[in-house]
């Protein structure tokens, strides 16, 4: 079917800041889609609240608004740009939801705009659990017996019905929020209660737990003609019981016959039959591990995580298919563009084993339960490819970047059986590690499989990899080489060879490359070598024959990702590798791209010339290097894991483009840094460099209290901690030292003041300022969670003159080619230092947006040798836009039971979302209601801070009971806050006697939570358990006096009618 | 123990042994599909064949008996990556490495698959040895496979004597030219009674039966080979008993029809091809293994037009023969392994017999 030639304009919506349950994935679907669209000819309006996006580019879409994804939005955009249709079922749940509510409230039809991909009813078969479960019914495909509940006392009689344990699911929810396992009315009834309101159309499914059983996945497409295909399918390692999102999961399927393949391949063929699917689709299924009985667990009718996995695990782009189908083709007119020989309508066939390992957040929130359940917790993911499962689970284990690269890292060996066997029993984020000590103790796989449900063929995998680090401990310094070509076929790391042998990584490496043992290249091709693919996307594997090419000819530069995404590192690094490697080709180099993040742009087959899937650790690096040889490698756009990698790259020979790396090197070293701001005669908080906690509390003592504390080398101010006493530092030290012992932990005084960011572009002698952010918190709270303010507002001339002043001359005195990203603090007149980053930042693609100005580009531009003015840049600070840009962090702690939420200079948050006007409080407002606080709704609120914010608190308490706030506060701050004039209703502390302030909380009418928690290590136990209930319960809590100020200005001066800013028309600095 | 894949362009491989250690020299062959190497193993067309399996990771699932598509195993050879040290399936009832012995397959492991499909592809099929001897003669061994012909597969696989499955509904005349038990089996869902008969059947025979439809199966080896019971294909196209064709079979009827085969590059062998329905336009992904296929420019109009066709190179996938209620097809509606998307063509055979009375 020829493409429909009635569609030309259309309304892309994206999914909004990443947040658990909804990441980068769907910047990679929404990218490919409008490119596949623009292919077309079709002019694509998108919309999506997240400025660190490459889909929010001007290159990408028509018209770009970075709006707050509600109804009104959309439909005023709809007003004014009048699109034909809107393709919902790219942009992710979120999308999804908004498109699906302006079609049943009528306002599409009435203004002539079409759903395409896939019509409403469609989706509401798909996602309303009733009409499923009907569906599925008449279909006759089984799903657990289950019944859906608007209320908690229905729910408990369904449970008693169905029988106990009960999985709970709210529908129409992210990433499974407020759903759970029951195995007792108790927690039944908690469950519900919660998943009730989270739920958007108040429904909780109660269902049979069929825990335990086989977690199978299918990717599945149909076009309009009705062809149906099978991209993918996917068998999680943790069986059902555990997210897909937080399961290790591998590609294919391993421990299906193929009866039992084909059975779930048929059944989800006729569930997209069915439901009339037009476009991808996934089906998740439970299979019985000794029978053929099975259930439908659920159908996802979009693009989605697993969708993003099977494309990378297949090299089958189904965001690019998806939206030609959206358009009228069938799958036999669309050539497959890796092969491009074949079409779209084939299956990939795998000539390897894709293993893919979630990245929980855990390192970030050490108070959180590690516990692993129906909710997914997992930030982010890696995947890599070899042709064993053992060889890809352990490129997979050490691309997580979380200090571990074999079996071995986490020690479980002083545990007593009885609590392996526990600890086996709780699936939490390191099981693999703990099943591999209790194979190391000889457990039997009947009694393994009988504590974890995991299938068998999984538990002699891992058994394998036990027996090969046992085997080469024995082996010792006398080691084989046909030992060590096993090994590294099952992928060792050199350097865990020789831990395990006593021999050092040097030396394995020595040995192995004397015997010529070097990891061979494959290609993913769709097809299983059938047919000759076109594109270059390449794994690696040992024992094999190597079919990547080195090519010649033009200069070739190495475009090292960012990783896995997780806090601190999102990403904002892939909208910088990307767009660097397109400046790259631009500029005429070839260009090859490293990373193993299969949500993310970087890794889709036709961003770079090259694309190698591959674990970012020096040896997985020197593989590449020593087969392609490029000319140079570039390190600073992918955040601080590509910049790890710089010394390695150097001792390879390969120079690095742009800044040097000891310039790099200068910026993170304190000694050598502070000698650098001594000779520029700019001042910075004095600290000191510290090894131990003995060091560290001296420190502070000659420094005085409060002090900084954190690692060197660490991105999003991991393991950073503001402490008040030598308690602290001995807590927040040992913390550190779990984190990052190589490096040497930096102790800083600590200094209130107003936060400032720059990032620059220097070509080595001039320095470009694209504009000035200020932070609306004060110090102490990470850069990243602070709300960012462009241009900064509250600066005297003289201020901006010095940090313009600072930044030149920091820029000159590393010699940086390329981006630098500068924190100051501004107190009164004094302006300090807070660190350098010869690097690009986290701001940088929202500051671009915004000014107008394609830093990266310009950035590579720079490192290939141009000079700014050259690229018809006046150097010196660009002119202040006439917008307000302001971007709001967001966070997931909904998602994360036991993690505190109070802010500090440790980052908390996973995403971000932008508001921008010519007005700055709305501007504030709209970033605001983009983060999700659209207030007020009932207009209660509780203010509980500590003694030394008592006076601020009550400038802004006031603000509030002049928007009609009714106040309650704990008797101090009620105090406080009447002396000031503000009336606040006393209530009592949690752990007095009922009604108190819990009881408030739950009572589900209070807007806003302002709690304001004491520094240092001794946070009350009452404060957090405030906030946790008031985050659970969905109530906004603030932990900042600046950020309520923000919240309560940008109300007072809030408008009806928010304004519409396009991006890519705006002439936005210039 | 080692073994060594010796390849016709003098490629060799070096591996590890699985099944028997015995020599063996047949044509070399890929097969794509993920799942199913059992029913690889025992589908009667690769008589004749060693197959490379690209999929790396064989034997995870074990050995599930009542997935055998005949009662043996019958590729000369086999060819892995890895072969799992322990299956795991509620079903499974023994390993690949004891059932490669027992139906003594000599068997390769640890061999580069990607590598060797390349050549393959590239190349072309070709023959090859599998030897557990490493002190070969490569010269020696290159003529030897140079010299190799598969012949005689046909006779090898069928049957001996006919036998009946019993059945309520359409009698069927199911011809054995070394057909998959899922053939019969699909017709069996169906209600049919199958009576299968030896490959060499003639026609007459058949014919006295009085069978509402007439299946010719897949079979193994070059469809020109089988001079003589082309012959009696060409009979059974002259009566009007309605006939369905898979695989050989198509191939079969093709030839007996005045028509041409041709032997492809490397042939088509997985699950993941994707057919055009040329009545419907639909496109269904089939279940494939042949290594010939019917040359659409032998084809008289006025005898047989092209039914279906794949998608990816063009070739044949099925015929309908004009004026007659047969339509024969080139892939494997039975499945097993591969999607079972193309079961309703048994339906369309049922319906061609209910017809026809």
């Amino acid at each position: 079917m020829p493409r429909n030639s009635e569609i030309k304009k259309v309304l892309v919506i994206g999914s909004g800041p990443i947040i658990i349950g909804q990441a980068a994935e769907f910047d990679y679907a929404g990218t490919q889609a409008c490119r596949s669209l623009k292919e077309e000819g079709v002019e694509v309006v998108l919309l999506n609240s997240n400025p660190a996006t490459i889909m929010t580019d001007k290159d990408i879409a028509d018209h770009v608004y970075i709006e707050p994804l509600t109804t009104a939005m959309v439909q005023k955009l709809i007003l004014l740009e009048r699109p034909d249709s809107i393709l919902p079922t790219l942009g992710g749940q979120a999308g999804l939801n908004l498109a699906m509510e302006l079609a049943e409230s009528g306002f599409l039809e009435e203004h002539g705009v079409r759903l395409i991909g896939t019509t409403a009813l469609t989706i509401k078969k798909a996602e309303d659990r009733e009409m499923f479960k009907e569906t599925m019914e008449r279909l006759g495909e089984p799903v657990a017996p289950s019944e859906i509940v608007e209320d908690v006392e229905t729910g408990l009689s369904v449970a008693a019905r169905i029988g106990y344990p009960v999985v709970l699911r709210p529908a129409y929810t992210l990433g499974g929020s407020g759903g759970g396992i029951a195995d007792n009315p108790e927690q039944c009834a908690e469950i519900l209660q919660n998943g009730l309101r989270l739920s958007r159309v108040g429904q909780v499914l109660v269902e049979r737990c069929i825990a335990g059983w086989k977690e199978i996945e299918y990717e599945v497409m149909r076009d309009t003609a009705g062809n149906v295909i099978t991209v993918c399918n996917m068998e999680n390692l943790d069986p059902v019981g555990v997210h897909t999102g937080d399961s290790i999961v591998v590609a294919p399927s391993q421990t299906l016959g193929d009866k039992e393949y084909q059975m779930l391949r048929t059944s989800a063929l006729r569930i997209i039959t069915e439901l009339g699917i037009t476009g991808g689709c996934n089906v998740q299924f439970a299979l019985h591990p000794e029978s053929f009985e099975y259930c439908v667990i659920e159908v996802n009718p979009r693009v989605s995580r697993s969708s993003a996995l099977a494309s990378k695990a297949t090299g089958y782009p189904i965001a690019k298919v998806a939206a030609k189908i959206a358009l009228g083709y069938t799958l036999d007119e669309i050539k497959n563009a890796v092969t491009k020989k074949t079409y779209a309508s084939f299956e990939p066939m795998l000539d390897y084993v894709v293993v893919k390992m979630p990245r929980l957040p855990f390192d970030k929130f050490i108070s959180a339960s590690h516990s692993l359940g129906t909710q997914m917790k997992a930030t982010g993911e890696v995947m890599s490819i070899c042709t064993s499962f053992e060889g890809a689970l352990m490129k997979a284990i050490r691309s997580l970047e979380q200090h571990v690269d074999s079996l071995f890292s986490y020690d479980y060996s002083d545990l007593k059986d009885e609590e392996l066997k526990r600890r086996l029993k709780d699936v939490d984020d390191r099981r693999i590690w703990v099943i591999a000590e209790a194979l190391r103790r000889g457990f039997s796989y009947e009694l393994l499989h009988a504590l974890t449900k995991i299938d068998v063929w999984f538990l002699d995998k891992l058994a394998l990899l036990v027996e090969m680090e046992q085997a080469l401990k024995l082996a010792g310094a006398g080691l084989e080489l046909e030992l060590l070509k096993e090994a590294k076929r099952l992928e060792f790391p050199d350097h865990v060879i020789g831990d395990l042998t006593g021999l050092s990584g040097e030396e394995i490496r020595r040995r192995r490359l004397e015997a010529g043992l070097c990891p061979a290249y494959k290609m993913v091709d769709t097809c299983a070598a059938e047919f000759a693919a076109e594109t270059p996307y390449y794994y690696s594997c040992y024992g094999s024959f190597n079919e990547a090419e080195r090519t010649s000819g033009r200069k070739k530069v190495l475009v090292l990702g960012s990783g896995p995404i997780r806090i601190g590192q999102g990403i904002e690094f892939d909208f910088c590798s990307v767009h660097s490697t397109w400046a790259f080709a631009k500029e005429g180099y070839e260009t090859i791209i490293v990373n193993n993040n299969p949500e993310t742009v970087s890794t889709d087959f036709d961003i770079a010339d090259k694309l190698y899937f591959e674990p970012l650790t020096p040896e997985d690096v020197e593989g590449i290097v020593k087969l392609e040889r490029p000319d140079g490698a570039v390190v600073q756009f992918g955040g601080q894991t590509a910049i790890k990698l710089t010394e390695a790259l150097m001792k390879m020979g390969v120079p690095i483009l742009g800044t040097a790396a000891e310039d790099v090197d200068a910026a993170e070293d304190r000694e050598r840094f502070d000698a650098i701001l001594e000779q520029c005669a700019i001042p910075r908080p004095q600290g000191r460099t510290v090894f131990t906690a003995k060091e560290a509390k001296e420190a502070a003592h000659a420094l005085g209290y409060p002090v900084l504390v954190r690692p060197s080398y660490v991105l999003g101010g991991q393991g950073m901690q503001i402490a008040v006493s030598d308690e602290d530092i001995d807590e927040f030290i040992g913390i550190i030292n779990q984190i990052a012992q190589e490096h040497p932990i930096l102790v800083d005084k600590y200094i209130m003041g107003k936060e400032i960011e720059v990032d620059a572009v220097c070509d080595g002698k001039e320095v470009l300022i694209p504009g000035i952010m200020e932070h609306i918190e004060r110090t102490g709270i990470h850069s990243g969670d602070s709300i960012s303010v462009y241009p900064a507002m509250s600066l005297t001339e003289g201020n901006r003159k010095t940090i313009v002043d600072y930044t030149e001359k920091l820029a000159r005195a590393l010699h940086v080619k390329g981006m630098i990203n500068i924190q100051f603090i501004v107190d009164g007149e004094e302006i300090y230092i807070i660190e350098v980053n010869p690097r690009s930042s986290r701001t940088v693609p929202y500051i671009s947006k915004v000014t107008g100005i394609p830093i990266v580009p310009l950035a590579t531009q720079v490192i290939c040798g141009h000079t700014l003015r050259e690229l018809g840049y006046e150097p010196g600070l660009f002119k202040e836009a006439e917008y307000y840009a302001i971007k709001m962090p967001v966070f997931s702690f909904e998602k994360l039971r036991g993690a505190d939420v109070s802010l500090g200079p440790e980052m908390k948050s996973t995403g971000e979302c932008l508001g921008i006007s010519k007005d700055f409080h709305e501007a504030l407002y709209k970033a605001f209601v983009g983060a999700g606080i659209q207030l007020p709704k009932y207009k209660n609120m509780i203010i509980t801070v500590r003694d030394s914010d008592k006076e601020e608190i009550a400038e802004v308490a006031e603000r509030f009971a002049a928007l009609g706030y009714r106040i309650f506060a704990t008797a101090g701050t009620a105090r406080s806050l009447k002396e000031h004039g503000v009336r606040a209703i006393p209530v009592r502390k949690i752990e007095q006697e009922s009604p108190n302030l819990l009881d408030l909380i739950l009572g589900h009418e209070i807007d806003l939570v302002i709690d304001i928690p004491a520094q240092g290590a001794e946070r009350s136990r009452d404060g957090f358990i405030i906030r946790r209930n008031a985050v659970e319960t969905g109530v906004t809590v603030l932990t900042a006096v600046d950020t309520a100020r923000a919240l309560a200005l940008s109300l007072q001066n809030r408008t009806e009618e928010l304004s519409l800013v396009d991006i890519a028309r705006a002439e936005m600095g210039r | 123990m080692k073994a060594y894949l010796i390849l016709e362009d003098k490629t060799v491989f070096e591996g590890a042994s699985i099944g028997s250690p015995r020599e063996m020299i047949s044509e070399i062959v890929f097969n794509t599909s993920m799942t199913g190497y059992l029913e690889v193993l025992t589908d009667p067309s690769y008589a004749g064949q060693a197959v490379v399996m690209t999929y790396p990771l064989i034997g995870n699932y074990g050995i599930c008996r009542e997935d055998m598509e005949s009662r043996q195993a019958w590729p000369d050879g086999y060819i892995v990556r890895e072969v799992s040290r322990i299956p795991s399936n509620f079903r499974s009832g023994d390993t690949i490495q004891n059932f490669l012995k027992q139906q003594d397959i000599p068997g390769i492991c640890g061999v580069d698959t990607r590598s060797l499909t390349k050549i393959l592809r590239e190349k072309g099929t070709m023959n090859g040895m599998i030897t557990t001897d490493g002190s070969f003669d490569l010269d020696e061994v290159i003529a030897r496979l140079k010299a190799y012909r598969v012949t005689g597969v046909v006779k090898k696989t069928t049957v001996k004597k006919p036998y009946v499955l019993p059945g309520r509904g359409r009698r069927v005349a199911l011809m054995d030219y070394g057909a998959k038990d899922s053939i019969a089996r699909a017709l069996q869902e169906r209600g049919c009674e199958v009576t299968v008969y030896p490959a060499d059947t003639p026609a007459e025979e058949i014919l006295s039966a009085g069978p509402d439809g007439i299946l010719l199966s897949n079979g193994p080896g070059d469809p020109e080979e089988n001079t003589k019971i082309i012959k009696e294909v060409k009979k059974l196209y002259d009566s009007n008993v309605p006939i369905f064709a898979i695989c050989l079979g198509h191939q079969l009827m093709a030839l007996a029809t005045g028509a041409k085969t041709y032997k492809l590059k490397y042939g088509h062998r997985g699950g993941n091809h994707p057919v055009r329905d040329l009545k419907t336009g639909r496109v269904y992904i089939s279940s494939q293994n042949h290594g010939y296929a019917v040359d659409e420019t032998s084809l008289d109009s006025s005898v047989a037009v092209p039914a279906f066709v794949n998608v990816n190179d063009g070739t044949n996938e099925g015929l309908s023969y004009v004026g007659k209620n047969i339509f024969t097809i080139q892939y494997h509606p039975e499945a097993c392994p591969g999607p079972q998307d193309s079961g309703y063509l048994f339906d369309r055979f049922i319906r061609m017999m209910e017809e026809g009375k």
